[in-house]
């Protein structure tokens, strides 16, 4: 749900970076909070646990430019990936305009990548949401890696719909920013149509 | 949940403003938010400068949505006030209307009741212009707003923001 103010002239997006634990959604934000220049950016904040375990979320506001008179801020949150977080993953849904899918695609992850998949699915149809109707795409993160899966068996097995997809390694940043621009672009394009 | 669009127009946003001013200046208040509940900040009055209003609006509606959360589970609709206690600074924040949120920052030079009551008369209020709002929103949208900033916007345009 996005906030239109025409007081301020600010349009205000929220982007939910959705995925299993450790498959690099903070460091996502990590990489476009570094890149990202002082003045397009708010503090990043981090609620995690002492060993960096994202507890409950982390957020990022970015302030990109502005179209058409209307100044843009997306705001990007985090999901706890592990398993029992899900009511706080639940909670973090609540509003969204738009879903990054990061995937590990490390083999012994898949099925980590699979039940993710379908928590995050359930949880948007909870909220009153349907991923298919979303802005939403799909990240194969950790491509560096030695033991990844194809992309084409990645691709079969958590985009059967198609959606726009990008390799990634965010710890390099490679495809951070591309995945991120095309989310944005959705969701703009979606607020476009929704007139 | 409704899944359309949270719309501020300039007319709600000086009423709301002028609302929240007075509430500051009567609960001797340091600084005042709105913040929606995804998070979003509407309007801030008093000492905004001091804050990082944005980050403070992103964990005000996650900590709303946590204790939500926990209302839900011992049966409860919600916890409509919450209120941290500081050394100095103290935080009262509440629901307004059910869907926005207000934050009451003060410390020793106002107190807890007196924010309290102050807010209790302020939130009718501030309910009263959000719902105008809703239905405003609601009949441009029926109407086809013509005047919505993104209707012509282009590849380009998107492509720009990230140059």
């Amino acid at each position: 749900m996005s906030f239109i103010n025409y007081a301020s002239r600010e349009i205000n997006c929220k982007i939910v970076y959705y995925g299993p634990g450790l498959c690099g959604k903070t460091t996502n934000l990590q990489f476009v909070y570094q890149k990202t220049a002082p003045e397009a950016k708010g503090k990043m904040i981090s609620l995690a646990t002492e060993t960096e375990r994202t507890l409950f979320f982390d957020f990022l506001p970015l302030a990109l430019g502005e179209i058409h008179g209307f100044r843009t801020r997306f705001h990007l949150y985090t999901v706890p990936g592990q398993v029992f977080y899900d009511a706080s993953r639940k909670l973090i849904l609540k509003g969204v305009d738009g879903v990054v899918f990061v995937a590990d695609s490390q083999e012994e992850r898949a099925d980590a990548n699979i039940e993710s998949l379908d928590n995050l699915r359930f949880n948007l149809i909870e909220q009153g949401y349907d991923l298919d109707k979303l802005p939403y795409v799909v990240q194969y993160n950790k491509r560096d890696l030695p033991n990844v899966i194809s992309i084409e068996e990645l691709r079969r097995d958590l985009n059967p719909t198609n959606v726009p997809d990008f390799e990634a390694c965010a710890t390099t940043g490679e495809g951070v920013f591309e995945t991120l621009k095309a989310v944005a672009k959705l969701i703009l394009m979606d607020l476009k149509k929704s007139r | 949940m409704t899944n359309s669009n949270m719309v501020m127009y300039e007319e709600e946003f000086q009423e709301l403003n002028r609302v929240i001013e007075r509430l500051l200046r009567e609960a001797n208040a340091k600084v005042i938010f709105l913040v929606d509940k995804n998070g979003q900040l509407i309007s801030g009055v008093g000492e905004t400068d001091r804050f990082d209003t944005t980050s403070l609006a992103s964990l005000t509606a996650g900590n709303i949505a946590a204790t939500g959360g926990l209302a839900k589970l011992i049966g409860e609709k919600e916890f409509s006030i919450l209120f941290h206690e500081g050394e100095k600074d103290n935080l009262h924040i509440s629901i307004v209307g059910g869907r926005v949120i207000l934050v009451v920052l003060f410390d020793n030079r106002s107190s807890l009741g007196l924010v309290r009551l102050r807010v209790k008369k302020s939130s009718e209020e501030l309910s009263t212009i959000f719902e105008r709002l809703v239905k405003k929103s609601d009949d441009k949208e029926k109407k086809g707003g013509g005047e919505f900033p993104f209707a012509e916007i282009t590849d380009d345009d998107i492509d720009n923001l990230f140059s």
